[in-house]
């Protein structure tokens, strides 16, 4: 399996999208935002596609889609971006735009079943320098605004009047989820990164309740859903994205059962 | 009278209200200062305005003694469900905001094992939050404000969901933080019950005005 340099890049990907899925999957379901989540994933698909019709790069239009959304919800307040009929409207409205980028230019469509539901073989070399490199720059600065962060999500009406600069750490932690959907959207697609952003976290927190315990099993059951996607996807040439939300689905029942096991022991 | 906030000529509307007119009064430091006045009569919009004007450095009508990081405002609505994931002894860490790096250090450590035993909630530090009683809640909340160390602590009707006995051993205990570490407390309260036993001043506010009573409250 390893023979192949795509492989080898992918399984690579796979450790540095695994590692920003911890952080900020544990950060999104803090804040109750997966929906929203959900809707940049959109949004992230329909700035590809104008990447494409631009004839820039897909990871380009992306950047700059999902960073504007971002930026807009975070002054607006993140509460427009939890309501039900927001998310209707933008997720609507950025998915058919996305498709009428697609028509305009002249790519075939199969290039936007790769950009929606991602595909190994679309990584090469220079994606994953790209991967890393951003994933990098990501990671330090999670680390270095870690504490903020936290307060601001999981505690959102303590933070709002004990920590200064409190709605900047919103808005950055948004640019941030913005990224991390671009960057991790080539191996996923922009579908389906909302699985690994969100059910990861949402099944550690039934296993544990520290922070850094939480992180640590996101990281590393988003990282079993990749690699193992990655596998059954090469034994089968089924799609690795069906794996991977299968996978992940599995672990989240599995934290449900055990949580139901753990009450009807107290 | 040694006074930690001074509030001289205020006025403060809200759109088509007028809250208050001229209000003018002095809260005083190292006591309990219960805030009450009927619904309605903007006893937490005054609170919050009070803080946004030492956020903004607007200092013509409320003088602080204080810096703003020296203030922790505990609100009284907080989105902790059932499921909230946190332990109680990482939701109280969150009040720790000095430091860049995510790990605790060993002097925090210590700082939060101490805070943890002074609000009673060592025995149950692992515990998720969203398991925990409305007592217990109340109390991490009050342990997560001591962890920025501050001089003044508000607390807007933290009693308001708690049955009687947990009401009055939070009163206690705040009485008993306030003696030992010097602070002083503004408590936003309907309860008259609490505000007799406990409150050392009350300022009442109604008819846009407020005024400042002396209480015999038990230490």
């Amino acid at each position: 399996m390893f023979y192949y340099a795509f492989m080898r890049y992918a399984f690579t990907a796979g450790i540095f999208i695994a590692l920003i899925c911890g952080f900020m999957g544990v950060f999104v379901v803090a804040r109750q935002t997966s929906f929203f989540t959900h809707t940049l994933s959109e949004i992230g698909f329909s700035g590809a596609s104008f990447g494409v019709f631009l004839g820039i790069s897909p990871l380009l239009g992306m950047l700059l889609f999902t960073s504007t959304s971002a930026i807009l919800i975070g002054l607006s307040g993140e509460k427009l971006g939890r309501r039900e009929a927001s998310i209707s409207v933008f997720s609507g409205l950025f998915l058919g735009l996305g498709i009428l980028f697609l028509s305009l230019s002249t790519q075939q469509s199969s290039y936007a079943t790769s950009i929606l539901f991602g595909s190994i073989v679309g990584i090469d070399a220079s994606n994953l320098h790209t991967l890393i490199f951003l994933s990098i720059i990501l990671l330090i600065t999670i680390m270095l605004l870690f504490r903020r962060l936290a307060y601001n999500s999981f505690d959102g009406q303590g933070a709002e009047y004990n920590q200064r600069y409190n709605k900047l750490v919103s808005i950055i932690f948004l640019i941030l989820l913005a990224l991390t959907i671009s960057v991790t959207a080539q191996i996923v697609g922009s579908l389906l990164i909302f699985v690994l952003l969100t059910i990861p976290a949402s099944a550690a927190k039934y296993f544990v309740h520290s922070l850094g315990k939480m992180i640590a099993l996101t990281c590393a059951f988003a990282l079993l859903g990749v690699w193992l996607g990655l596998y059954l996807s090469y034994l089968t040439n089924w799609p690795v994205s069906f794996f991977i939300t299968a996978i992940e689905s599995v672990v989240y029942g599995v934290a449900i059962l055990y949580e139901k096991i753990q009450n009807a022991h107290k | 009278m040694d006074s930690i906030l001074k509030v001289t000529n205020l006025n403060l509307e809200i759109p088509n209200r007028t809250l208050f007119k001229n209000l003018k009064f002095e809260i005083p430091a190292h006591k309990l200062t219960c805030v009450t006045g009927e619904n309605g009569v903007g006893k937490t919009t005054l609170i919050k305005h009070l803080l946004q004007d030492l956020d903004n450095h607007f200092t013509q009508h409320v003088q602080f003694s204080i810096q703003r990081d020296q203030i922790q405002y505990v609100p009284q609505l907080r989105n902790i469900d059932d499921e909230f994931p946190l332990s109680i002894h990482d939701f109280v860490s969150l009040g720790f905001k000095k430091r860049i790096l995510p790990w605790n250090s060993p002097q925090m450590k210590t700082t939060l094992t101490q805070i943890l035993t002074e609000t009673n909630l060592s025995n149950i530090e692992k515990q998720p939050l969203g398991r925990s009683s409305g007592g217990e809640k109340q109390r991490a909340y009050l342990a997560q404000a001591l962890c920025a160390n501050p001089e003044l602590l508000i607390l807007d009707e933290a009693t308001a969901s708690l049955d009687v006995i947990s009401k009055h051993e939070l009163l206690k205990l705040l009485k008993k933080i306030m003696a030992t570490r010097g602070l002083t407390i503004i408590f936003i309260t309907h309860d008259p019950d609490l505000i007799e036993q406990y409150a050392d001043y009350e300022l009442h506010l109604s008819n846009q005005s407020g005024t400042l009573l002396k209480k015999e409250g038990l230490d």
